[in-house]
């Protein structure tokens, strides 16, 4: 990712960051809208609206259209995106991550189950505990299957 | 796939990225898994990566070294130092990669329990969205390239509030 993109994808995440300015985007998913139609739904000042749609633009999240009497605004795709494929990759990261995770918490509660690690053994009686337990991990085992 | 575990990834603030996940284990075991070496070795990283060094010294004031490999022979290492260890429900470190000297960032690690079940929220703040974008680029490029039609999923992802909703 180069130098450029990193500077847009800070500004499209901090242009997200704003609930009313992800409304705003939410609302221009669905067509583009002059700035009177996207002050309607909120309970806010047209200039605040217009502030809000300024960072937008700067973002090049949204742009406007040639008709001059309305100015109407659009939703820009590409730097969304960009930010939409950042989030993920993250998550995909994350998600590789979790579930070797999940694998390995079904192994250890097994174990502690048996009593065969040091807390396990430190607090669970042995012989008292396999039949819940047993149950559990193998119900946690054939989900982890069907993922 | 998609849901598999649930995880949760929303944007908090410009330099906050939230992560949420359930697991189906109690917090002891969950904690133990995010704090011995050992056990971080078997799990962490994007899948297909293997980690040959992992050192934990897990203490406050105690500093961690990994090394990813992934599945090209590419390796990026990572370091950090924990802050602050509040029992297995809380704790706070600072990570930064190696090959990237865009500083450090802060993750907030938050486990609650709850019927047998423990709830992950991890918050990472940046110093800035360079580092967002190193750690993408060093661990992700193996990635399929996701559709560029998918506005409204990320819509949707993200947490609108309460009378904003109405204008979707």
């Amino acid at each position: 990712m180069n130098r450029l993109s990193s500077d847009r994808l800070d500004a499209t995440f901090a242009a997200l960051a704003d609930p009313t300015r992800r409304a705003i985007l939410a609302r221009l998913a669905s067509g583009e809208a002059s700035v009177a139609e996207l002050v309607e739904p909120f309970a806010m000042t047209q200039p605040a609206i217009s502030k809000h749609l300024k960072v937008l633009e700067r973002a090049g999240l949204i742009s406007r259209t040639q008709d001059a009497q309305r100015r109407p605004r659009r939703l820009e795709a590409k730097p969304m995106a960009e930010a939409n494929e950042w989030l993920e990759k993250y998550r995909q990261f994350w998600e590789g991550s979790f579930l070797r995770l999940d694998d390995l918490l079904d192994e250890m509660k097994g174990l502690e189950t048996k009593g065969t690690n040091t807390r396990g053994a430190r607090e669970r009686a042995p012989g008292s505990k396999l039949g819940a337990g047993n149950k559990k991990r193998g119900r946690a085992r054939s989900q982890g299957k069907t993922q | 796939m998609k849901n598999a575990g649930n995880l949760q990834v929303t944007l908090p603030s410009d330099r906050e990225v939230m992560l949420t996940r359930v697991f189906n284990a109690p917090r002891h075991l969950v904690f133990e898994a995010f704090t011995k070496a050992e056990l971080l070795q078997r799990w962490f990283g994007p899948r297909g990566f293997t980690m040959p060094v992992c050192e934990v010294d897990f203490k406050v004031g105690g500093t961690f070294r990994f090394v990813l490999r992934a599945p090209n022979g590419k390796e990026m290492s990572m370091r950090g130092v924990y802050r602050e260890i509040a029992g297995p429900g809380r704790m706070v470190h600072m990570e930064s990669f190696d090959d990237f000297p865009m500083g450090e960032a802060q993750v907030t690690t938050i486990l609650v329990e709850q019927d047998g079940k423990t709830t992950l929220t991890a918050t990472v703040l940046s110093p800035s969205m360079e580092v967002r974008d190193a750690v993408i680029k060093s661990g992700m490029e193996h990635g399929a390239a996701e559709s560029y039609d998918k506005l409204e999923e990320l819509l949707a992802a993200m947490p609108l509030q309460a009378g904003a909703n109405g204008a979707a």
